[in-house]
């Protein structure tokens, strides 16, 4: 199963907490709304933190995508 | 001031009741099974949602809920604009836009040398003796230096900021003449600053919003005035008071202070849990459209409470509510709001209480509540110690 997770833009409001917890996963823009780095492929070793970074969205604007 | 006594919660709560400013917690409980949408008379009609999920339907619903009054007051006084906490959409997105530069991580983290460097000041002035009042001595003297050294604004101001925040988010509750007062002191004090940057610009954030701009348009000078007194009034008591009640927690939990001492990396997932259980801002609403949330009918012309620290309390969402937990993994509180009105110093108030534990612990690993004294709490829009003596070892 690969993971890939996703910002719902329209959602997030930066309360920045998934940057904060998954710091290789998320990135900040200038105004400080989260967007997912590169295509948002989790690697293997960072699927905690994905689901981590969800569960503290309080704007639930975190998918976190499961392929198999 | 006395008020009549609160007999029924569900229909006629008072969130100035000495009952709920000393602990709401047990009042919420109740409400959110026997009546999750209370109502008063009081304060000319005011709701109090008390669960998450209606809490949250109130934010994200701009439609029925303005934020042009965000403060339950006994008269309401003619609008005061502090753009954007008072702006509704589309004014609200580019007032927001202009504010958020100065308060994202990035942003926040370059002031964090001189926050540290504020609380161990702070801390070696106590740590000598038996004790502090960690609100008064602690707690209450760092937001307020950290705000005023952002703005471009003396450090030693303090004494007048607080003087001011209370009247307007306390005293005037019930007291528009202190209100209104304490409104034009705080516009002549923020103008004089304007004027002399015009000459003499410098590195700070009142020199930078007064350049602002929407749509190539330079802000109003309200606009201005109002962000700046936002800025001041907002990061203040806020930021104390939830500082103020993560000592009041580890005063009386010596496992969780041991353990923030022994692994202080556990330091930045307490403070979540901290401002989850002990969130210190409720916000308002004014009903605009009449509408029907959590099945109870909310009347336009009415005000609405809007508790993010009940519904942070609320078992429907946070497994075991009522327990500090300070390794919680998910946390998905509201203690900074939700939806477009989410805190903008959410950043900046995040660092300040971590590195106000930080220093702090280093220094005093010890300490308890003072058994010969009380803590007192402020009442209102935001709820803290003011009164927290401890006595350390």
């Amino acid at each position: 199963v690969t993971l890939k997770v996703k910002v719902d833009r329209d959602k997030c409001q930066g309360h920045a907490r998934c940057a904060a917890l998954a710091p290789e996963l998320f990135a900040l823009d200038e105004l400080g709304n989260a967007r997912e780095k590169g295509d948002g492929t989790v690697p293997e070793a960072l699927a905690e933190k994905a689901y981590l970074a969800k569960a503290n969205c309080p704007e639930e604007a975190i998918e976190v995508e499961e392929k198999a | 001031m006395t008020r009549p006594p609160v007999n029924d919660w569900s229909t006629d709560f008072d969130h100035l009741d000495p009952r709920w400013v000393e602990n709401p917690y047990p009042i919420w409980d109740e409400l959110r099974e026997k009546c999750p949408v209370a109502h008063t008379e009081r304060f000319r009609g005011v709701y109090f949602p008390s669960r998450y999920e209606d809490v949250r339907a109130v934010a994200y619903d701009t439609e029925h809920f303005s934020s042009r009054r965000i403060i339950v007051r006994e008269t309401p006084p003619p609008r005061i604009p502090a753009p954007p906490i008072t702006s509704d959409p589309p004014e609200h997105r580019p007032a927001k836009n202009l504010l958020l530069p100065a308060f994202t991580p990035d942003a926040i983290r370059e002031h964090e040398p001189r926050t540290r460097e504020i609380c161990a000041r702070l801390v070696a002035g106590f740590a000598g003796k038996a004790g502090c009042d960690a609100a008064a001595d602690y707690a209450q003297e760092i937001p307020v230096r950290v705000i005023a050294v952002m703005l471009g604004l003396p450090e030693e101001e303090g004494d007048r900021f607080r003087k001011w925040i209370h009247e307007i988010l306390e005293a005037g509750i019930t007291r528009p003449d202190i209100l209104m007062k304490a409104m034009g002191e705080t516009s002549a004090y923020f103008q004089a600053e304007i004027d002399n940057r015009k000459s003499a610009p410098r590195e700070d954030l009142i020199t930078q919003l007064s350049r602002a701009t929407i749509d190539g348009q330079p802000i109003t000078e309200d606009h201005l005035l109002g962000a700046l007194r936002l800025i001041l009034i907002a990061g203040i008591d806020t930021t104390w008071s939830a500082i103020g009640s993560c000592f009041w927690h580890l005063a009386q939990h010596p496992d969780d202070r041991r353990r923030l001492v022994s692994q202080p990396e556990l330091i930045p997932t307490a403070v979540e849990e901290f401002l989850r259980a002990y969130a210190p801002v409720t916000m308002a609403r004014e009903v605009i459209k009449d509408v029907e949330i959590g099945g109870c009918p909310f009347k336009a012309g009415e005000m609405v409470l809007l508790s993010f620290p009940a519904a942070n309390r609320d078992p429907r969402m946070f497994p075991d509510a009522d327990r500090v937990v300070i390794d919680r993994k998910a946390n998905r509180h509201a203690a900074f709001g939700l939806g477009i009105h989410r805190c903008i110093g959410s950043n900046l108030a995040r660092m300040e209480i971590t590195v106000a534990l930080q220093e702090w612990l280093k220094r005093i690993p010890d300490f308890h509540l003072d058994p010969a004294a009380k803590v007192t709490w402020s009442e209102g829009t935001v709820r803290g110690p003011r009164k927290l003596p401890v006595l350390f070892g």
